[in-house]
């Protein structure tokens, strides 16, 4: 346990890539294999689901603190982080923690999962009693979830690559899908034997970069493949050992929520891999992704919602043919393969190749992008001829390029403090609109300001509260924003009657005073031109 | 006694204010933080040991009566004194005893021992007059020393690496002492001209730092090799073109900020050390407590939570809206706030 506090310390402490991966390696080469394996786990991004419910962590915190609840309240809002808050509230422990990571996950963790309340009180105050304030808050965050170190699943591959001298892609690829973080699970990890892919195991997607300039500096259109940025989950379809495996992005395995699209892999030849993104598909056009949702949302398919919200495959890429990896191929190489694929799968409206927008300059892909809201896209894709199929988001090959968010000027009304590395400071804000001489909120917004214009808002906020409500504080009506978002939808639950999807502040209008804000009127004339509603794509 | 008004805390009996914000007659100065100590009063009542760094503070015709602690000036029958607050050099309490009645204005302390400056004493008295910068209980310090040894394990680690240390402290105060904690026998010790600067003053004072050298100019710069070099510089100087010469470097920044992940994580630095010239939690508590004060004020910092759990322990508090910063959080924060 001290070795992966130690760890997290030392992840903690650095910005810096390399020396992230370095500490890593470090502990890699040490860790006994099961420690490794929940090592892991955790740095991925895993998580221990219901081991225990934060009220009762904070109700022991509390009493094990001595303090009254209205000032670890109070720590709560200096620190913005439960995990951290318990950590430096308690008197330092002894500082011995004895044991591997696997024992204390293992003989402690796991069991809080089905042990009475008296039992787990007793494991945690222990645990709490014995740790330094570093090793509290990383036990704690085991509990609570979400680690944030900045660490990502292929800083991790890099790192176990330097250990195993194993390529980096090999090692990606190996930590995907579903695993249980083993002895054997490790071991395979660390392999320097390669034939090994787990046969239900997608591939490392990989991710495209926003694009913000012009084009034409990306070369002539020519050496581009320009699709459609469709809106809807981004998956990979796996066939291999004659089964079928349908994943989505986020690692989560939905064969079963879309059996038409599962019912494909028959089609296919054994050891295909296809890359794409599953809509709901009607008549040839895609339906909004709310309809998606709906189905995402359901235990059990009706057959009338089958037939109601169909889904399809439009497929873009092709990461294994015949059983071996083509990933890099040049894209043209896979393209083609993956036309004949689809051709010979002879499934319309079902498994769809992706078609390239019609843009034979990047003129007309501007203007394609443009319509891309009437056609329920969201923009387009720009993909390099010639480039292989990369892992993880790199920049140069894929770009998206979507279409322009809509914008909004809105008077800052109601600040809150942020959490995590924003505690402290008030940056998550609520933005209103004018209605009849009235500012009605009309959005919350948590980014798009850097840490100098933040320091600025968090001291006007604290010079201009009007009232507090809990941790909400009523500001002054004078700072005006920008504010960008993607979609907009009526809305029974916002009081202003409408919902915007993916708000954030585009900039500060220092520029303009409070009373040239927008009114609600004009965001309600955007309605119209809004496609119907949409939920969250994958990407 | 002591009264809030629009140029700071004021004494009517004795025509005095502590650490005034606006220009007054006769300003009793704690210490010579810019928050604390402004320019523009006909006449400054300061420290013996904290008079050489406040004259370098103020403008240069500010007229500086020196006290030595614990020597009782009589303002229309006030009886002032001033006493070591631990905070910075010649930093003091103002104890103020008016026909029997005691108040102790704090300024910024700590009880924690500091080789650059004398250490806090307690005082007895009716009011005490506090800050609360680190008013908390999730502000608690580690031993100094377990700190210094991280600083030193830091620098050794950054050397191995072929790389300087630049470590961001306070000017005033933070800066000595971080310095006096630095072990010689590691590497050569540069300092930022305003460090270098402050620095000479303590050394006036007769406090024993160890050698180390100004960082110099541009051109002097370039000729040093500063790859096993330890760098104290003020925290205005994050993000400079100043920061250049030193090459290949690491940053950190001692702080009592740095106790928290988020605020550590805000500065653009690679390491935070948890160091204060402020009094932790467990520090407040313990020297209201020590001056058995049934009435506490409460002037600056995590004011409110500290004026509620005072009164749920039985004590008379309330909130003084004072303009002092105490620490602020910021590596981007003005050179002078202490």
């Amino acid at each position: 346990m001290r070795a992966f506090a130690e760890l997290y310390a030392a992840l903690d402490a650095t910005n810096k890539t390399n020396e992230k991966v370095e500490a890593l390696a470090a502990y890699f080469r040490h860790a006994p294999p099961r420690d490794a394996a929940w090592a892991v786990y955790f740095l991925t991004g895993r998580r221990l689901k219901r081991l225990l419910e934060s009220a009762k962590l904070w109700q022991w915190a509390t009493e094990e603190s001595g303090l009254p609840a209205w000032l670890v309240g109070e720590c709560y809002d200096a620190v913005g982080d439960t995990a951290e808050t318990i950590a430096l509230l308690l008197p330092e422990g002894e500082g011995e923690a004895e044991g591997s990571l696997s024992e204390w996950v293992e003989t402690r963790l796991l069991p809080l999962r089905d042990l009475g309340d008296a039992e787990r009180r007793r494991i945690l105050l222990d645990a709490w009693r014995r740790m330094d304030h570093r090793q509290r808050f990383v036990w704690n965050k085991l509990i609570t979830g979400a680690f944030r170190v900045g660490v990502s699943q292929n800083l991790v591959a890099r790192a176990i690559a330097e250990v195993s001298g194993v390529e980096e892609n090999a090692i990606a690829h190996r930590l995907m899908g579903d695993w249980e973080p083993t002895e054997e699970f490790a071991a395979r990890l660390f392999s320097r034997d390669t034939r090994d892919a787990g046969i239900s195991r997608p591939y490392p997607f990989c991710l495209a970069h926003p694009y913000e300039g012009d084009p034409a500096e990306l070369g002539p259109a020519a050496g581009w493949l320009i699709e459609w940025k469709w809106d809807g989950i981004r998956c990979q379809l796996i066939r291999r050992g004659w089964l079928t495996f349908l994943w989505s992005r986020g690692e989560e395995l939905i064969t079963e929520r879309f059996p038409e699209i599962a019912a494909l892999g028959g089609l296919l030849g054994e050891g295909t891999v296809i890359d794409g993104e599953v809509t709901a598909w009607r008549g040839g056009a895609p339906l909004p992704f709310a309809q998606l949702q709906r189905r995402i949302g359901r235990k059990t398919l009706s057959a009338r919602m089958l037939a109601e919200t169909p889904a399809a495959l439009i497929a873009y890429d092709l990461l294994e043919c015949e059983g071996q990896d083509v990933r890099e191929r040049p894209l043209e190489w896979r393209r083609a393969r993956l036309a004949e694929l689809v051709e010979r799968a002879a499934a319309p409206g079902r498994l769809i190749l992706s078609p390239p927008a019609p843009a034979a300059t990047w003129e007309q892909a501007a203007v394609l992008r443009q319509q891309a809201r009437a056609r329920g896209v969201e923009g387009l894709m720009l993909k390099r001829l010639g480039s292989p199929y990369r892992v993880g988001r790199k920049r140069g090959d894929w770009w998206k390029w979507k279409i322009e968010p809509y914008a909004v000027d809105a008077v800052l009304i109601y600040a809150q403090r942020g959490s995590g590395r924003r505690a402290s400071l008030y940056t998550d804000y609520t933005f209103g609109v004018w209605d009849g001489g009235q500012l009605v909120p009309f959005a919350k917004a948590y980014s798009g300001l850097d840490d100098a214009e933040i320091r600025k808002v968090d001291a006007f906020v604290r010079r201009h509260t009007l009232e507090r409500f809990g941790p909400v504080r009523t500001v002054k009506p004078e700072l005006v924003f920008e504010l960008a978002f993607e979609g907009i939808q009526e809305s029974t639950r916002h009081k202003a009657g409408i919902a915007v999807r993916f708000p954030r502040i585009a900039r500060w209008r220092t520029d303009k005073k409070p009373e040239e804000a927008d009114t609600l009127e004009t965001v309600r004339a955007l309605l119209g031109r809004a496609p119907s509603g949409r939920g969250s794509g994958e990407e | 006694m002591i009264t809030l008004t629009d140029r700071g805390l004021y004494c009517e009996a004795g025509d005095f204010y502590i650490d005034p914000w606006g220009a007054v007659g006769c300003a009793v100065i704690t210490h010579a933080h810019s928050d604390h100590a402004r320019d523009g009063s006909r006449l400054y009542v300061a420290s013996r040991e904290g008079a050489g760094v406040l004259a370098a503070r103020l403008l240069p015709d500010a007229v500086i009566d020196p006290l030595a602690y614990g020597e009782v000036r009589v303002r229309h029958g006030v009886r002032i004194s001033l006493h070591p607050a631990g905070h910075i050099l010649g930093s003091a309490q103002v104890r103020i005893e008016h026909r029997g009645e005691v108040w102790v204005v704090s300024g910024d302390y700590k009880v924690e021992a500091d080789a650059t400056c004398a250490a806090f004493e307690p005082l007895r008295c009716h009011t005490f007059v506090t800050e609360s910068t680190f008013g908390l209980p999730v502000y608690r310090w580690p031993p100094q020393q377990a700190v210094f040894g991280e600083i030193d394990a830091w620098w050794r680690g950054n050397q191995a690496k072929g790389k300087a240390s630049v470590l961001f402290a306070y000017a005033l105060g933070k800066a000595q002492r971080v310095l006096a904690g630095l072990r010689p026998d590691t590497g050569p010790i540069y300092l930022h001209g305003a460090v270098a600067r402050m620095t000479a003053l303590y050394r006036d004072g007769g406090v024993p730092l160890p050698p180390a050298a100004y960082a110099g100019t541009e051109a002097n710069a370039k000729r040093e090799d500063f790859s096993r070099a330890l760098v104290l510089a003020p925290p205005s100087a994050a993000g400079t073109p100043w920061l250049r010469r030193f090459g290949n470097f690491a940053t950190g920044f001692a702080s009592g900020w740095m106790r928290i992940r988020g605020t550590r994580r805000r500065q653009a630095v690679d390491r935070g050390f948890v160091l204060s010239d402020h009094a932790d939690w467990p520090g407040l508590l313990s020297a209201i407590r020590e001056t058995g004060a049934e009435t506490v004020w409460v002037t600056h910092g995590y004011r409110a939570p500290l004026v509620r759990w005072l009164s749920e322990q039985g004590l008379r508090a309330g909130a003084m809206d004072a303009r002092f910063e105490g620490e602020t959080a910021e590596t981007a924060a003005e050179e002078s706030a202490p």
